[in-house]
């Protein structure tokens, strides 16, 4: 009986998942070079007293609980309350700590976007983002297309995602080259006055608070 | 001022160089995947190497391999000379459980050892 | 010729830890135009670039030392530049007045006005 050794796992996953995208073939696909080694590399790991099992399962539960949805909640409060705005400009990790969520030793500095500022964000040495609070980063964050274009040309990276930032307003690239991981506030659009966080976090995407996109409303 | 020839430049420092359409594509990761994204965090933290040793060793691994192989084997590639320059285990042991693995069957599931 | 950016530090200090940083918010600095090997942060495109100290980060340990199972202590001071994309591309700029931010190492920079 092939392949069933995961099924008590809480990540085996079966087809697309919930965010609509493809899981990369695991399971049932032939073991890989660097998959054999990940298995060796663990299976040591542990019999050496280094890690548990429980350990690793609990750090991808914990990693997996990290998403958008977490940043676009800090957004949504900073939208409506001014003196957390100021907080998080200040000491972005200790005001999603707030929030109770745990900067886990991420090192937070939020952008704030202005009527004229548009602030977007690269890592053009590796691929750092605000794990801790995003989630792990997507492909295209990590590709040589836009690690190497951003710092150049942002407007034409921008266009390609569908935003086109005005003449008059500045664009302000941010390379994550170092300790710090940035976080775009965005501007919050008009027409939302008296949302509630809810329906204020909703329109708040993972694109624009790396700022590749701006809110939109539904 | 730097010289233009790129003397000096590494592969990995890519800023502001020509490059084409950014490919949107997106994927959620695997199992495996997820499980090097851990075993990073991890020993990391338990002080086996840093961040940096982690990068140092992809950007070691050159170009070929950051267009050839995907994201996390890069990150196992380097997890494992990183772990194995501070002495976690030997190359003698891990070229033997790579065998090990590998023998146990053809897919990644089978190749899990007992209690998975 | 240099193109620095206008820029207001923010009025807030570095929420981590600094033990005298040598160069002040909205002060001009230099990269250093290095070009050694190694694990190095301080991206090609800004060696030899000057901007300004947008704010000061915090204490960190160096980089080029952690890579190799290394301490990377005394920690050094790491700043926010701010460049203009003309000081950084010259007329191959999108548009001249944007900017573009990084974090760079104090052992990176020597003040604008220096030989």
């Amino acid at each position: 009986m092939p392949h069933d050794h995961d099924h008590d796992d809480p990540f085996h996953h079966e087809g697309m998942s919930s965010s609509g995208h493809p899981y990369r073939p695991d399971n049932d696909q032939p073991l890989t070079y660097w998959q054999q080694m990940e298995i060796a590399v663990r299976e040591l790991l542990v019999e050496k007293g280094i890690t548990t099992a429980a350990e690793i399962n609990a750090q991808i539960v914990l990693m997996d609980a990290r998403s958008p949805a977490q940043g676009a909640a800090v957004v949504a409060r900073a939208w409506d309350d001014p003196a957390f705005k100021a907080r998080l400009l200040a000491d972005g990790s200790a005001a999603m700590a707030e929030l109770g969520i745990d900067p886990d030793g991420l090192k937070l500095v939020v952008v704030e976007n202005t009527a004229g500022v548009h602030n977007v964000v690269v890592c053009t040495l590796c691929s750092c983002y605000p794990r801790n609070l995003l989630g792990l980063p997507p492909d295209w964050y990590k590709s040589r297309a836009y690690r190497s274009r951003t710092v150049k040309e942002p407007r034409a990276v921008l266009r390609e995602f569908g935003l086109e930032v005005p003449e008059d307003v500045r664009v302000q690239v941010h390379d994550s080259t170092a300790d710090m991981r940035y976080l775009v506030l965005p501007r919050r659009p008009e027409g939302t006055e008296g949302w509630d966080a809810e329906a204020l976090a909703g329109i708040v995407t993972r694109d624009c608070m790396i700022g590749v996109a701006i809110p939109q409303l539904p | 001022m730097t010289d233009d020839t790129g003397q000096g430049r590494s592969w990995h420092d890519m800023g502001g160089e020509d490059a084409g359409e950014i490919a949107r594509g997106e994927h959620d990761f695997a199992l495996w995947e997820k499980r090097v994204d851990a075993l990073m965090r991890l020993t990391s933290a338990k002080g086996y190497f840093t961040v940096d040793g982690l990068r140092r060793a992809i950007e070691d691994m050159g170009e070929d391999a950051f267009e050839t192989m995907s994201y996390y084997e890069r990150w196992i590639a380097s997890i494992t000379r990183n772990l194995v320059e501070s002495g976690a285990f030997s190359t003698e042991e891990l070229n033997a459980r790579m065998e090990k693995v590998a023998a146990r069957g053809p897919t990644y599931g089978e190749a899990q050892g007992a209690g998975e | 010729m240099t193109v620095l950016p206008e820029l207001t530090p923010p009025p807030f200090d570095p929420p981590y830890p600094t033990r005298g940083a040598r160069f002040a918010p909205g002060e001009a600095v230099r990269v250093k135009p290095g070009a050694a090997p190694g694990h190095i942060r301080t991206p090609w495109y800004l060696r030899g670039r000057t901007g300004r100290v947008e704010r000061i980060c915090g204490d960190f340990a160096n980089p080029e030392e952690l890579a190799y199972h290394r301490d990377g202590r005394p920690e050094r001071a790491v700043y926010r530049v701010r460049f203009t994309m003309e000081e950084v591309w010259g007329e191959a700029a999108e548009r001249a007045g944007d900017t573009v931010d990084a974090e760079i190492f104090e052992h990176w920079l020597e003040a604008a006005d220096a030989p």
